[in-house]
């Protein structure tokens, strides 16, 4: 019997005569190790409770902010697109709009440190050392004015730092405060006099709506005779004698620009589109945007800062084809060890392929 | 009210307008048909040849003519699909249980592939003893079974402003009802041993988001359960396969998926996910926080903006859903005047504690326009309130606990649009 084991049983057979209310223990699992412990148990409490040796200055956090934060919430915490702003707001949590930061609406600083560090960058989480994330959250103080740029936190001075609206919360009083309002037998007839529309949904007009017309997922009308059937099938037939009429033009037509497998990629891209943009209006955000990126060289997009790793690659001449693109995308840490990108790579080919058409389609 | 149905009756209003149409209709009882109906008169191909044979599909999915019947977003509500939600196709579907191919996704780091062999769950903290759990050692433990809804807290939560979406889809689906196989959280905490000063556990998911949420020792000692199976499987990958937590009746926020880590702690961690989201922002500028319980809400699935009726006057089943994260649904009404008048629903089955019960009204339409809506009640004696008797209370920006009772204006072709009523 190992060390621990024995240790383990000692402490059960302790504890369960201390508390006799709990059930008998089953001997289940193993004790968790001190290196365990230290690597998962992370979070830190609003007393500061968790936090690690540390620190930085907001000058840094800066650098450590734009290069790893900046390409959603902006250089300045403003936020871009629908991702958060992290700063601003304040005074606004009674307006028509309240904008809800770190320092309008987050009533402790632990929150930031432990959540930029366990969740964030988005696509590569864990990956900040605990002095990134003290300067990062220092930059984000900073940025709403409630420290100077000289200011440097650490795990010393890390609870003196209090947000504004700390105070601005209290624990759920529905019961209290709303239950006796909604209880009680309800009126069943001739409840009010008048009933008019007062608002529609149609008016707004922002749901996603099928061919029709109709809101996407209106269930079929299966009161017409068959229709549904019989037109897929219709239509399967007509494709299956043009495909035996035409099998080369088919293929051509398919290759230069198949309308499934653009449309298919255009899905797929989805799983890019946290980091990458493309088409009109595209920019670089996380990835750089991909306008024309079928024959351009490597590493060239303007204003974008690349890895290391693909900046060797691109000095060694790599341009983009749809060969080599399908490498990156099947797994883009092998194709390039020590890329940015950190996307794990499409498990089915036929994303990659799907994807690669989406992208010509978007040649400059 | 039982669960017998009675044969429709034509609604009072029915015989009190007793509208020509209406009146001919109930009278003739039946249309007549045009000639005869060549699917009886011919023989058909599928009672001719044969159809697939077993295995064709190893695990089957629906037939392709329900094809409609799919999970569904909305793109412009996340900045992207990775940290993003869908909805639950509710409008096309029966009885109480989700299958869980079509249950709404919450992701905040996307759905990531836990193997069984990979997977670890820690209890540390204000224990005795930390210990680690791998899946074989989760399997020793004794099972139960329990089937419960899990609503997100934001379901409903596009329409404080005013009627925004078409579609049951879109308002109410935010939500699931499965049952659950899985060791209580209890059976787990006491096989580590909670120390006397323990108060909260933090739980965390094993995904980058981990989505970190506080629940006090009480709920988690209580019902809590960690659940490997769903509806009889296991797990999707979208559900948090192999394992997630299920907390009856609260928020699905804190049904953390891919489960990995629970503390025992003396106080809440005050997590992003519990601070900077899942707060109530109320009319004075102060939020409330801790709202875990899910209150009374009922939702009419069909007829409904994706469910129009199409097969005009006559005998007309109105039917929905209700549930209550403080119990179990004792009664629903329904109106079909916009809530001048109400009469009881007929529950179907015995309903459960916090999961979904199925309701039906028998209604015999007469072919005019109707404002639908339904009023959950549950045993507490809560009486789902109107969403302006909410916005009077929380204003229009609390994003979350949106259970107003709901309106669809079905038009005299059958269709229905989301709409607000005076």
């Amino acid at each position: 019997m190992s060390k621990c084991r024995k240790l383990l049983l000692a402490t059960a057979v302790a504890s369960v005569a201390a508390t006799p209310a709990l059930a008998e223990r089953l001997g289940i699992g193993r004790a968790a190790l001190p290196e365990e412990l230290d690597a998962w148990n992370v979070n830190i409490m609003p007393n500061g409770d968790g936090l690690p040796e540390g620190s930085m200055s907001v000058e840094d956090g800066e650098s450590a902010f734009v290069d790893n934060c900046a390409m959603c919430h902006g250089d300045f915490a403003e936020g871009l697109d629908n991702w958060p702003p992290l700063a601003g707001g304040r005074g606004t949590l009674t307006a028509d709009r309240p904008l809800k930061t770190v320092g309008s609406y987050w009533p402790y600083l632990s929150t930031v440190w432990d959540y930029v560090h366990r969740s964030m960058p988005f696509g590569n989480a864990q990956s900040l050392t605990p002095d990134e994330v003290y300067g990062i959250t220092a930059y984000i103080l900073y940025s709403e004015g409630l420290v100077d740029y000289d200011f440097v936190l650490s795990k010393e001075n890390f609870t003196e730092v209090r947000l504004p609206n700390e105070d601005g919360f209290y624990v759920d009083d529905r019961i209290e405060a709303e239950f006796p309002l909604f209880t009680g037998e309800p009126c069943m007839t001739e409840c009010k006099a008048e009933v008019e529309v007062t608002l529609r949904a149609a008016d707004l007009n922002v749901t996603p709506t099928d061919e029709e017309g109709h809101p996407v997922g209106t269930i079929p009308d299966f009161t017409v005779a068959a229709a549904g059937a019989v037109a897929t099938d219709a239509v399967e037939e007509a494709s299956a004698e043009d495909a035996a009429e035409g099998e080369e033009d088919v293929a051509e037509a398919a290759e230069a620009h198949d309308p499934e497998l653009v449309a298919a990629g255009e899905r797929a891209f989805r799983q890019c589109s946290a980091c990458h943009q493309v088409g009109e209006g595209a920019q670089n955000r996380v990835g750089p945007q991909l306008n024309g990126i079928i024959g351009q060289p490597a590493g060239q997009v303007d204003g974008f800062r690349y890895s290391p790793a693909l900046m060797t690659k691109a000095e060694e001449g790599l341009v983009w084809t749809e060969e080599n693109l399908a490498e990156l995308l099947e797994k883009p840490r092998d194709f390039i060890p020590g890329t940015r990108m950190s996307f794990a790579g499409f498990r089915d080919p036929d994303d990659v392929a799907a994807v690669t058409a989406y992208l010509k389609t978007f040649s400059e | 009210m039982t669960d017998t149905p009675s044969l429709p009756k034509p609604s009072r209003r029915a015989f009190l307008k007793g509208s020509a149409v209406a009146a001919g209709a109930l009278a003739a009882g039946r249309a007549a048909a045009s000639g005869p109906d060549p699917m009886i008169t011919e023989v058909q191909p599928w009672a001719q040849y044969l159809g697939d044979g077993v295995d064709a599909v190893p695990y089957g999915m629906p037939i392709r003519f329900e094809s409609h019947v799919v999970r569904r977003n909305v793109d412009w509500l996340t900045a992207d699909v990775i940290s993003s939600i869908n909805f639950t196709p509710i409008h096309a579907l029966e009885g109480t249980i989700t299958p869980q191919g079509c249950a709404f996704e919450r992701h905040h780091s996307g759905a990531i592939e836990l193997s069984k062999q990979d997977y670890r769950l820690m209890i540390n903290g204000l224990v005795d003893q930390p210990l680690v759990f791998t899946y074989a050692d989760l399997e020793r433990f004794p099972r139960s079974v329990h089937t419960y809804f899990c609503e997100c807290a934001a379901n409903s939560g596009m329409e404080w402003g005013g009627a925004q979406l078409q579609g049951a889809q879109f308002t109410h689906g935010m939500i699931h009802n499965m049952e659950y196989t899985g060791v209580t959280l209890r059976t787990l905490l006491e096989e580590a041993g909670v120390k006397p000063e323990g108060k909260w556990i933090y739980i965390e998911g094993a995904d980058a988001s981990s989505n970190g949420r506080s629940i006090p020792l009480e709920k988690a000692l209580d019902d809590v359960l960690v659940a490997f199976y769903a509806n009889g499987e296991a797990l999707r990958k979208e559900h948090g396969y192999p394992v997630r937590l299920v907390v009856p009746g609260w928020e699905g926020n804190l049904w953390v998926k891919w489960l990995r880590r629970i503390e025992v702690t003396d106080g809440p961690t005050e997590s992003r996910e519990e601070t900077s989201k899942y707060t109530d922002l109320m009319p004075d500028g102060r939020a409330r926080k801790w709202t875990w319980v899910m209150d009374a809400k009922s939702i009419i699935t069909s007829p409904s903006p994706q469910a129009p009726w199409r097969q005009g006057p006559g005998p007309m089943p109105i039917t929905g859903l209700a549930w209550s994260g403080h119990g179990k649904i004792t009664r629903v009404d329904v109106s079909v005047d916009g809530g001048k008048n109400w009469q009881e629903a007929r529950l179907a089955g015995e309903p459960g504690s916090m999961a979904l019960t199925r309701f039906y009204f028998d209604h015999v339409w007469d072919g005019s326009e109707m404002m639908l809506q339904s009023r959950a009640i549950d045993e507490t004696g809560y009486v789902q309130p109107t969403k302006d008797q909410l916005r009077e209370i929380r204003g229009l920006n609390s994003v979350y606990h949106n259970n107003g009772i709901q309106t669809w204006w079905v038009k005299a072709n059958g269709e229905a649009e989301n709409v607000e009523v005076s």
